[in-house]
Order: C-alpha cells, then sequence, then structure tokens
C-alpha cells in the first residue's frame, strides 16, 4: 500500500470516491447505536465511502478567508428511528504547507491542511468519521465529547494504510475539537493534526456571520519553541487580508486554541467588547469582556457587533505571539 | 617532447580525478543518499548599530546556497531588506537590513530563518551605535591604540637608564626575564587565536590557519634573523638586531591585537572602560622592557633606536584598531594573533640563544643557572599579574 501520496493520485482518488458514492453499499447499514469497527482493507486501496465532502479543500491550498467561514456538515441522511446521521471522511497526509509567506513546514494534517476542516452537526446527530490513515506514520483521532471508550482514539491506533470508522451521538452541544491522539502527542499535533468540531444546539443559535478561528503555534527548526503564531494556518494572513464585517451584524467566533510548547494564548478584541460562552456548552451564562485567555485545547465561543465602521485589530494580548504573526484586522463596512 | 611529457604525467591523476566527478555527478550519489533536507549554514560576521536600523553581515560557509525567509529581532517578526539578494551563494556574503528602534545598551538577538526551517540566532550582549567611518572615528581609535599600544611600550623604555647601571653579571638575569615576559605573551597570543578560531566559520579552518601561521612566522623570523644576527656583525650590533626582532615580533602581535580590542569596541562587545585601558596599559609596559634588555650593556648609541623600536612595535595596534574597527573581520584578528606568536617564540628562541653564547663566555650553564631561572620565572609572574589588570 503506498503510505504517500501525490497530488494527482490525491484527485484521483476523490473522483473515485466521488463516482462510488451512489452506490455506497455499506452506508447502508446504520447501526442504531453507535459503534465503530475496524474494517478490512476495501479492494480499491484509495476508495473512499464518501466523495469529496462540503469542508474538503485542496490539500494545498489553504485559504484563511475560506476556512474562517467553511464548516462541513458532512453528508445527511435520515436513520430509521429519525435520527439525522451524518458522515464525514478525514484522511491523515503528510503534507508540506506555507505557514508565512516563504516558509515551508513538512506538516502531518487532515486532509490536507492545518488546521483541519470544520466538522459541524447537531445534539443528537450520529455523527460517523471515516478515517484513513495515509500518512507515513501511525494515527488516530481523538474527539472531544462524550462517546464510548473505542471511539476515544486512544488505544486504537490506525497504522499507515489503515482505516477506522469513528461513529457517536454528538453530545452535549458546544464547541469541541478533534486531534490526534497518538504517542507523542505533543509531536502530533505540533505537526498540524487537529481541527474543530462544532456541536450546535438543537434550537439554533441566533443567525449570525460565523467564524471559526484555531489558534496555534509552528516550530520550523523544531526545537520545541513556536518561531510562529498563526490563527487558522498562515502567520498575519488576517493581518494582510482583512476580514470584512458589517457594522451592527451579529459576529460570532469559534475560537479553540490548539498552540502547542506555549502553556496558553489569549484573544483581545479592539475597540470592542464580547459575550464570552466558555465551552459553548451554556447559551445563558456568558461573561463581558475585550480579552480571553485559553489552555491548550481549551475553547469558547465569542459574540459582539461594531458600531462604527473601520478598521480594528484582533490579535493575542502576550504581543510576543502577535509580534510572530497573530494578528488580524476586521474591517466594518457601514 | 619530453618537456610536454612531463606536464601531461603531472595532469594525468587530475585528469582521472575531473573523471571521477563526472561520473558521480552523472550517476547521483546511488545507495549513499542525500540529507532529507538540505544542509544550511551561516554566520554572523559583524552586527552595525545606526540610529533607528541594524545592518548584519552574514556569510554562508555551508554547502548550498541559502535563503532568508523571515527575520525575527527580539522576539519580533520584523520586516527587512537583503543586498545584494535574498539567496546567498555558497561562500557568499549578504547583508540584512533592519529599520528596528534598537536600545541603547540592551541586548539584541536576530534570528534569520530559511524556508527549510532551519534558524541562525546571533546575540549582541550590548547594543552600542557603531562609530561611523569619519575623522571623530578614526581618532577615537588612533587614541585607544595609542593608549593600549604605543604609550606602554615607551614607558617600558624608561627602564632603559636603571638597565644601565645594573652590573654586566645580572644580564642573564635580565634576559632571561624578557624571554619569560615574551613567552606568556605568545601563549596568551595563541589563547586569543583558539578563541577566536571557534567564531571563524567552519570551513575556514581556523586551528589550520593559525598552526599554519605559527610555524610559517617562526620559520621566517628564523631565516631573517639568521641573515642578520648570525652573520659576522659585531655583538653589538647582534644584539640591537635582536632589539628589532623582538619589536617586530611584539608588534605583529600587536596588530592581531589592535584588530581584536577595535572589533569588540566596535561590536560593543567589550565596555572599554577606563580601567581596561589601564590594565592593558599596565600589561603592555612590560613589552618596552622585553625590547631594550638585550641593549642594556652595550655600548652603542641607542637613543635613536628607541624612537622606531617604539613604533613597530606599539604603532600596529594603532593599525589594527582602524581595520577591526570599520572592517571587522575574526579571521584576520586570528591570523595576525597566530602570525605574532610565532614571532615572539621564535624571537624567545634567539634570547635563549644569546644567553647561551653569554654563558659560553663567563662559562656558566644556560638553565641550570639559579638567576636564569629566577628571571624566567619572574617575567611568566609579572606577565601573570599584570594580565589580572585585563579583565575584558
Amino acid at each position: 500500500m503506498n503510505p504517500r501520496l501525490s497530488r494527482r493520485e490525491l484527485l484521483r482518488l476523490f473522483s473515485i470516491g466521488a463516482a462510488g458514492l451512489t452506490g455506497a453499499a455499506v452506508l447502508a447499514r446504520a447501526p442504531s447505536e453507535p459503534g465503530g469497527q475496524e474494517t478490512a482493507p476495501p479492494e480499491r486501496p484509495h476508495d473512499m465511502p464518501l466523495g469529496i465532502s462540503a469542508g474538503r479543500q485542496h490539500p494545498t491550498a489553504m485559504d484563511p478567508l475560506t476556512f474562517l467561514t467553511h464548516f462541513d456538515y458532512g453528508r445527511m441522511s435520515q436513520l430509521a428511528d429519525g435520527r439525522t446521521l451524518r458522515e464525514y471522511e478525514l484522511m491523515a497526509l503528510d503534507q508540506e504547507i506555507e505557514i508565512v509567506r516563504g516558509m515551508k513546514f513538512p506538516a502531518w494534517t487532515f486532509n490536507g491542511t492545518v488546521p483541519g476542516p470544520t466538522l459541524r452537526a447537531t445534539e443528537g446527530d450520529l455523527v460517523r468519521v471515516y478515517f484513513r490513515n495515509e500518512a507515513s506514520h501511525t494515527h488516530s483521532i481523538h474527539f472531544h465529547g462524550v462517546h464510548p471508550a473505542h471511539m476515544d482514539g486512544v488505544f486504537e491506533q490506525i497504522p499507515p494504510g489503515g482505516e477506522y470508522i469513528y461513529e457517536f451521538i454528538a453530545e452535549p452541544f458546544g464547541l469541541f475539537l478533534y486531534h490526534c491522539h497518538t504517542m507523542p502527542v505533543t509531536k502530533h499535533i505540533m505537526k498540524g493534526l487537529y481541527g474543530a468540531l462544532i456541536i450546535d444546539p438543537k434550537k439554533p443559535r441566533e443567525p449570525a456571520h460565523e467564524m471559526i478561528m484555531i489558534m496555534n503555534g509552528f516550530d520550523p527548526d523544531f526545537d520545541e519553541e513556536n518561531e510562529f503564531y498563526t490563527v487558522n494556518g498562515i502567520a498575519n494572513y488576517y493581518f494582510e487580508h482583512p476580514i470584512k464585517v458589517k457594522a451592527g451584524e451579529l459576529v460570532r467566533v469559534y475560537l479553540i486554541n490548539m498552540t502547542e510548547f506555549d502553556l496558553i494564548n489569549s484573544f483581545h478584541l479592539h475597540a470592542n467588547v464580547f459575550k464570552l460562552y466558555r465551552t459553548g456548552t451554556r447559551l445563558d451564562q456568558y461573561e463581558i469582556t475585550d480579552t480571553v485567555m485559553l489552555c491548550q485545547g481549551e475553547r469558547c465561543i465569542l459574540e459582539f457587533r461594531y458600531k462604527y465602521p473601520g478598521k480594528y485589530i484582533f490579535h493575542a494580548h502576550q504581543n510576543e505571539f502577535s509580534e510572530r504573526g497573530w494578528l488580524g484586522t476586521f474591517e466594518v463596512v457601514p | 617532447m619530453n618537456r610536454v611529457g612531463q606536464i601531461l604525467l603531472a595532469l594525468l591523476p587530475l585528469a582521472l580525478l575531473a573523471g571521477v566527478i563526472y561520473f558521480f555527478l552523472v550517476q547521483g550519489p546511488g545507495p549513499i543518499g542525500t540529507a532529507p533536507v538540505p544542509i544550511e549554514q551561516l554566520d554572523f560576521e559583524r552586527v552595525v548599530f545606526r540610529p533607528d536600523e541594524v545592518l548584519v553581515y552574514v556569510r554562508n560557509s555551508g554547502p548550498n546556497a541559502v535563503t532568508i525567509a523571515h527575520v525575527i529581532i527580539n522576539g519580533a517578526l520584523w520586516s527587512f531588506s537583503m543586498q545584494p539578494t535574498e539567496t546567498i551563494p555558497r561562500l557568499g556574503r549578504a547583508t540584512v537590513a533592519l529599520s528596528y528602534p534598537w536600545v541603547e545598551g540592551e541586548p539584541v538577538t536576530i534570528e534569520l530563518l530559511t524556508p527549510n526551517g532551519f534558524k541562525f540566532a546571533h546575540t549582541v550582549d550590548i547594543a552600542v551605535a557603531t562609530p561611523p567611518f569619519n575623522w571623530e572615528a578614526l581618532g577615537a581609535f588612533a587614541l585607544l591604540g595609542t593608549y593600549v599600544g604605543v604609550i606602554p611600550v615607551f614607558l617600558g623604555f624608561f627602564w632603559f637608564p636603571f638597565l644601565r647601571r645594573t652590573g654586566r653579571h645580572w644580564m642573564g638575569f635580565l634576559l632571561s626575564l624578557t624571554a619569560g615576559l615574551l613567552l606568556f605573551l605568545g601563549v596568551d597570543a595563541l589563547k586569543e587565536a583558539f578563541e577566536l578560531a571557534a567564531r571563524v566559520p567552519e570551513i575556514f579552518k581556523g586551528v589550520g590557519v593559525i598552526a599554519s601561521a605559527l610555524v610559517l612566522s617562526f620559520l621566517a623570523l628564523s631565516v631573517l634573523g639568521q641573515k642578520i644576527v648570525g652573520s659576522k656583525l659585531d655583538p653589538a650590533r647582534a644584539r640591537l638586531s635582536l632589539s628589532y626582532l623582538i619589536a617586530m615580533g611584539i608588534g605583529l602581535h600587536n596588530l592581531g591585537e589592535g584588530l581584536a580590542i577595535g572589533a569588540a569596541y566596535a561590536l560593543g562587545e567589550i565596555a572599554l572602560g577606563a580601567f581596561l585601558v589601564i590594565g592593558f596599559t599596565i600589561h603592555n609596559t612590560t613589552e618596552g622592557f622585553g625590547i631594550i634588555a638585550p641593549l642594556a650593556k652595550e655600548n652603542i648609541r641607542v637613543l635613536r633606536h628607541l624612537f622606531a623600536l617604539g613604533l613597530i612595535a606599539g604603532a600596529p595596534t594603532i593599525l589594527g584598531a582602524w581595520i577591526g574597527g570599520f572592517t571587522y573581520s575574526d579571521l584576520f584578528s586570528m591570523l595576525f594573533l597566530a602570525i605574532g606568536a610565532g614571532a615572539i617564540f621564535q624571537v624567545v628562541y634567539e634570547i635563549f640563544k644569546l644567553i647561551a653564547k653569554d654563558s659560553q663566555r663567563t662559562g656558566k650553564v644556560v638553565f641550570g643557572s639559579l638567576p636564569n631561572f629566577a628571571g624566567l620565572a619572574l617575567g611568566l609572574l609579572i606577565m601573570y599579574i599584570t594580565g589580572l589588570f585585563v579583565a575584558g
């Protein structure tokens, strides 16, 4: 089995997967109780049950402006008991990425980007994630949230070429994440194997201009100290490409800290305050502030409106982080 | 034909070598393999501080061309420009210019990052404005060299009247004392040279250069000494020549020392406080004594030579300070210190020969004599103690 995929092979793989989608017999059996199984290697080694899913990016083309507002709702279908089944595909891939203009990083990725796609489901949905390890090292997926032990991605390690189906009921609602949980975990996270998992409440939140922001660091010289800090993978990207929002509109930021090596990261909004929903697991409890500090792996949801048009920056309030790439701009238009 | 044939024979191995290289390049490394990431090496040669500007001179001493993708200064990702280009060829040099509001007297750390994730860092412990190239700076460096190199040598000459009045039987002691002073100075110069060798890019093979310079300068001065001292000059002229040789050896050493001091001063690496200048002055006064000791008991008109001797020994410090201060190079400082050490060791050898000649004349042993031993020991001790004042 080929542990590495060239770009062309990957594209071919996706098209095969899409063609095979309609007759995907594997989808027919939908267990009423969540339960995953290690599958035998399929006949066509690169065939995945789903084709390109909603959040799939071209492996090398990380566009943080697209990533910002792109949510992978999965392939939806109705189960016999009336519940919604959402199916996603995640593939571990070795991928060289650009983390700041002119700097390459030999990353380990989910679906070719760091961070990986943002998975989104509604509380109570059955979530099924087809995982395939096309990378050169053993990996797994560990989801945060409530699920059975064998869905936790710790004791079931997937070797190169291996597959696993993760299945669980999305609960509780809030902002969660997923990441590889193979030892040494520090290495697997600093290399880029993580992404967001949003579980919406059954009664949706107020409509808003929603965006995902995953704070991280990069250590391209592997001295266990970050040289660059980013939101969504490319240093200074949102500073050079401001995020446009309308004055008065509700902005909702799903904020996750996936920084390695540094204990905490933070988010500071200029000229404004936001409602801070810690982990997003309660709708009625929030704090109003302009700066939030998150430990490694901690999450929160922020809501705010800009009153006045103009350009406002947001950044880590560890200024040494913001001076190494963790800096962005909201451009508020009337 | 014969000559052509001879030349062809000499070229034969070179032609075969070219063939092997061609074969290797065409075939590729094969099972030997190549590194998974290109090997990159950058050396910092100099950091210049101007108002709100930092200039970093770097040399690529690795096997491949190196590109600078980003620069981090004191922890912050900073915009920069590079001359001549952002890619430095093998053994090439480049200047990285940062418009950065550095703070006088505080450390500055510069990190250069390449697209392949290599990071090269350099810290200047105390940032000070680099003197611009003008008359004022030239004068300042000349004054520095004068204090450190010229004045001490001439101060040492004022022992001459004392030496004149000292009995001839003290000559062995005094010459041994001189040898002790110079021996210590030579070892000290070597130590400084080895320290610099550690900073010189590996590709320039600092230790090999030191060893070569040491041996060559020792032998070159031996040849020169043989021509002068060994010829049929009368003893007085021979001793005067020895003094000139000592002055030359010290001068070469002082050139290297001047280079190092000038550079360290320009780089802000030493705070040249009054105490350090005084320390150097005390330490180097022994050099003047060393130069004139062989002349003490000779019946020659010394006075007109003293000025020349002092300049030969001391003035190179000024020259070194200028060169070191404006075009800093560890390699040249190291080279001249090694040349100086070789010259000094050769002079020590000449002094021992002179003592031996004196001993033959008076029928005494050379090393077994207590005064000679005491002189040598005292010379080393004086250098050690005065060296304590030079706490850079």
